[in-house]
């Protein structure tokens, strides 16, 4: 499983409810109020009107605005103030009814048809048919059988609304019906209908309520169109699209009418809108997956390194000064990484000081439990950090530049030239647009500079290189028509199409099947005896390192905890966290005769920000003693080179068995 | 396990398996290939029965078309000797909550708008048990997977990946039931709670008449925990039999295979189990099975 760095940032800021999200935004508040305080100022007119809305006088037709008449006056010289306010609450109660209707009606036809397969086909064609017939029409036509009675009116577009509803509904009600809990419902034995209505509406209720407020904008529109063509409640009654109508006869004489009469509406429309918008979160663009803007300029985040170090931080670089002196830092071919420190900006320190070395033509395996922070680390090397994560202080060396410091120029020449990645589902990868071939050859064009033709031999080369049986139809098939295992060959094919030195591979084969995976690390073992390259393998199976590493680092809430090669670190452990889960991985038991259980460490691994500065893993370790809280820097192994950070290594070594000793059901919080 | 004394309630019931799986094939669509083809096994009383294969390989929808999830073209599921093949979803409820499910992913297994004590008081409410026994077995149900109390008021998001998993359990336990289907259940989660979460169904079935489906495609986990193993290949059996002699003398060629490819964290335990996969490749490449 990949760290979700996200998930740090989240727990910071709790996602924003519908009301929450009203009262914030200032747009919507105006709008609010605009829409109810029209409504509520047309019902109380009476008590306040100086005129009725068909009081005529006529010494004062075609005013302008003057203190008698706010607005002016129309052409039988009736207060306009007074007409558009008595005018309001009307067409505002009748343009509910559309939006009332619709939702009445598309929402359990689609709850219906996403539950049932053949009641969908039905309901498919039933809405292709409302939404091909021609609407303005068709209201027309009912206007001349049934006359203008507007609530009749706007019920019957209500229902002609139906069809594009049913389109905007019936893809969320679908994939909400897929989700495992609707199934867990039906498993529990709860009515389909019950499990619709508690679980599928309550969860698309944005979506309904936006629609409501869409609806009710045009709904408003469409009874001004109506009254301005003359096909709404007869004069003397006064309606908005009348007086617009009406404003246009007389638009030469007098210009100033048009301004509140086609103002009003215009607002209202646009208030109906915008409340929509803000209730369906426009504002809130989703986050962008990397952010190539650095936050801060790396002269910066050295600055303030310094007074940002913590006591860990603090520890860990005297442990990468001492480690750095038999480390060649520009050494060919080689990656360093000196005492890193990633956070969370203005947050938590997501990584604190770590250090490894990735020589020419070796696999390093990175391994520990989601939440450890390797995947943050793996994307720091490409200078891909997540917005908001930033390097606080450190060194990573390739070739003998400073990745931390050197600028976006510099990476864009190291990533995919140099460094390249390859990520735990290869369908991020590859775009579903287009045809792998043509994705292929756009990145050896891009990352090699040869043209089209060459880049194209190159591309067919490349996925020959990778094991794939037939080239010339893979690179014709788009990636949703080719399986998984085919998917993550054609991305690490990608991956190499701009010569990497290093490949940092981040759980490329967690999402495979067994015998699949067995593929994929055979080919990049070949790879790397073919290519004299460098893996950088990020898992949290012990199993695959095993198979692939020459090294490993260990590494548990942001410190490495255990390092070494693979054979000491995985036979010979020295870490009680090592040793437990090597204790909780079932792969690790040859025989099981007698076995009844796995090691399991209790509790989970405690979140970035509240780490202490002792032994980060001594809460759940059944070594832990009181010398567990004091700080302890990464000391050199007994067996073999490497380094273990723990205060108790003499007394528990060759202990792993114990991990397998019984707790208490459930009693492991 | 096999050593656990089954709750007889009659002299007939001993001989009737808990699950009987006969011929059962399932085609999606009307002409789309069958994703399971004539497969057929049981499961006895309190046993575990692993159900192995790969992506493709039918597992799933066998499981699915147990919990009536899909339409089964043909062939019979026979739970505690009743015909449950074509049960429609109110029948459904008269099986008491007896067979329950565990899905793969907790994230989306349980409802983000609902406290967790809605989940699991669901299944009880559709029984039909009353308000107060209800509360009283939705805690007991928490307290017997390590969750504290007054978990039940929490919302999904407020627990972790494996904690969630154990909410699933909790859920399909609130019934007591004598079968529970559990789809990939520790595949998402992390070694040391897959750890937490085997150790824990391995208890719960210990000293109870309570039998589990484990379908997985990792071999380890199954061996862990299944006394019976059922290899699938294209919706097909390969081969079934104790797990122990299957592991021990596999007879199918794609058991073998599936084994050999399962690696282990020994290096040198996985270079010889590498190159026997690498055999095994080779002396198959002509018909794979």
């Amino acid at each position: 499983m990949t760290v979700d760095t996200t998930s740090i940032l989240r727990i910071r800021k709790p996602q924003r409810r519908l009301g929450g999200r009203v009262l914030r935004s200032p747009a919507a508040m105006l709008s609010l109020v605009w829409l109810v305080g029209l409504v509520l100022a047309s019902l109380t007119s009476p008590l306040w009107l100086r005129y009725g809305p068909l009081e005529q006088d006529l010494s004062a037709v075609l005013q302008g605005p003057s203190w008698a008449h706010l607005l002016g006056t129309d052409e039988l010289g009736r207060d306009l103030l007074s007409r558009i306010v008595t005018a309001a609450a009307p067409t505002l109660l009748i343009a509910v009814i559309t939006p009332i209707v619709a939702v009445l009606v598309t929402v359990p036809i689609t709850l219906w048809a996403a539950r049932y397969a053949r009641a969908e086909g039905f309901v498919n064609r039933l809405s292709e048919i409302v939404l091909s017939l021609p609407g303005t029409v068709i209201i027309l036509a009912f206007i001349a059988a049934v006359g203008t009675n507007m609530p009749l009116v706007m019920i019957a577009f209500g229902l002609l609304l139906f069809g594009a509803l049913y389109r905007v509904f019936f893809g969320q009600a679908k994939s909400l019906h897929q989700q495992l809990y609707v199934e867990a419902a039906a498993v529990d034995g709860v009515k389909p209908m019950t499990a619709s209505m508690c679980h599928v509406l309550p969860n698309m209720s944005t979506t309904v309520i936006v629609q409501f407020v869409l609806l009710f904008g045009a709904a408003i529109g469409l009874q001004a169109g109506l009254a301005f063509i003359g096909l709404g409640p007869q004069p003397p009654e006064p309606t908005w699209g009348g007086m617009v109508q009406t404003a246009s006869k007389f638009i030469f004489q007098q210009p100033w009418m048009m301004i509140p009469t086609g103002g009003v509406l215009a607002l209202t429309i646009i208030a109906a809108n915008s409340l929509a918008d803000v209730l369906a979160g426009g504002s809130a663009m989703p986050p962008s997956l990397v952010s190539l803007k650095r936050r801060k300029t790396p002269a910066d985040a050295a600055a303030t390194a310094p007074e940002s170090g913590t006591p860990s931080a603090s520890t860990g670089r005297a442990q990468a000064a001492a480690s750095a002196g038999d480390v060649p830092a520009d050494a060919d071919g080689a990656l360093v990484v000196q005492d890193l420190v990633i956070g969370v900006d203005d947050g938590p320190e997501l990584v604190s000081g770590v250090s490894l070395r990735v020589g020419r033509g070796r696999v390093l395996g990175l391994v520990g439990e989601s939440g450890c922070g390797k995947s943050v680390t793996s994307y720091a090397m490409l200078g891909l950090l997540a917005p908001g994560l930033s390097v606080r202080s450190g060194r990573i060396l390739w070739n003998g530049t400073d990745l931390v410091r050197a600028d976006e120029k510099t990476l864009q020449r190291v990533r995919g030239h140099e460094i390249a990645f390859i990520s735990q589902e290869p369908t991020r990868a590859l775009d579903p647009m287009f045809t792998v071939g043509w994705q292929l050859a756009a990145s050896v064009k891009r990352l090699r500079g040869v043209g089209g033709r060459e880049a194209r031999r190159i591309a067919l080369q490349l996925l020959t290189d990778v094991g794939i049986v037939d080239p010339p139809r893979v690179l014709t098939s788009y990636p949703h028509q080719i399986s998984g295992g085919m998917a993550q060959r054609v991305a690490i094919a990608l991956a190499l199409s701009g010569r990497p030195k290093l490949l940092i591979a981040d759980e490329p084969t967690t999402a495979l099947d067994v015998t699949v995976q067995a593929e994929i690390l055979g080919l990049l073992r070949g790879l790397i005896a073919e290519r004299d390259m460098s893996i950088i393998l990020v898992t949290h199976d012990l199993g695959v390192v095993a198979d692939l590493c020459d090294d490993v680092s260990v590494m548990y809430a942001g410190q490495i905890v255990e390092s070494g090669a693979v054979r000491d670190v995985l036979v010979r452990p020295e870490h009680p966290y090592t040793m437990a889960l090597l204790a909780a991985d079932p792969h690790a038991i040859l025989d099981f005769e007698g076995t009844t259980r796995l090691a399991s460490i209790p509790g989970q691994v405690p979140l970035p920000g509240s780490w202490t500065s002792g032994c980060r893993f001594a809460q759940r370790c059944r070594f832990a003693s009181d010398e567990c809280t004091a700080a302890i820097p990464l000391q050199p192994r007994v067996q073999g080179d490497g380094g273990v950070r723990c205060i108790r290594r003499d007394d528990v070594r060759g202990r792993q068995e114990e991990w397998r000793r019984p707790v208490a059901v459930g009693g492991e919080r | 396990m096999s050593t656990v004394e089954p709750v007889v309630t009659s002299p007939d019931a001993a001989a009737t398996p808990l699950l009987e799986v006969r011929n059962l094939s399932i085609r999606y669509g009307r002409k789309g290939p069958l994703a399971v083809d004539d497969v057929s096994f049981t499961i006895g009383r309190g046993e575990t029965l692993g159900l192995i294969g790969e992506s493709g390989s039918g597992k799933t929808t066998i499981g699915r078309a147990i919990l009536g999830l899909v339409p089964v073209t043909s062939g019979r599921i026979i739970f505690e000797g009743r015909d449950i093949t074509r049960l429609s979803a109110a029948d459904r409820r008269t099986l008491q909550g007896d067979l329950r499910a565990v899905f793969q992913d907790p994230f989306s297994s349980l409802d983000p708008r609902k406290p967790i004590g809605d989940a699991l008081s669901a299944p009880l409410r559709v029984a039909g048990v009353p308000r107060a026994d209800r509360t009283f077995r939705v805690q007991a149900a928490l307290d017997s997977v390590g969750l504290a109390p007054g978990s039940e008021e929490r919302y999904p998001r407020q627990f972790s990946g494996g904690q969630r998993q154990r909410v699933a359990i909790a859920r399909a336990l609130v019934t007591d039931p004598r079968l529970v289907v559990c789809d990939e259940a520790v595949s998402a989660l992390d070694l040391s709670t897959q750890a937490q979460v085997l150790n824990l169904l391995s208890d719960l079935r210990a000293g109870a008449d309570l039998g589990y489906l484990f379908i997985a495609h990792d071999m380890a986990v199954v061996e862990f925990l299944a006394q019976r193993v059922v290899v699938l290949n294209r919706g097909r059996v390969v081969e079934q039999g104790e797990t122990r002699e299957v592991m021990r003398n596999p007879q199918a060629h794609y058991t073998r295979v599936l084994m050999a490819a399962s690696p282990v964290p020994d290096p040198d335990e996985q270079a010889r189990r590498r190159q026997a996969w690498q055999q095994l490749k080779a002396s198959a490449s002509a018909p794979v099975a």
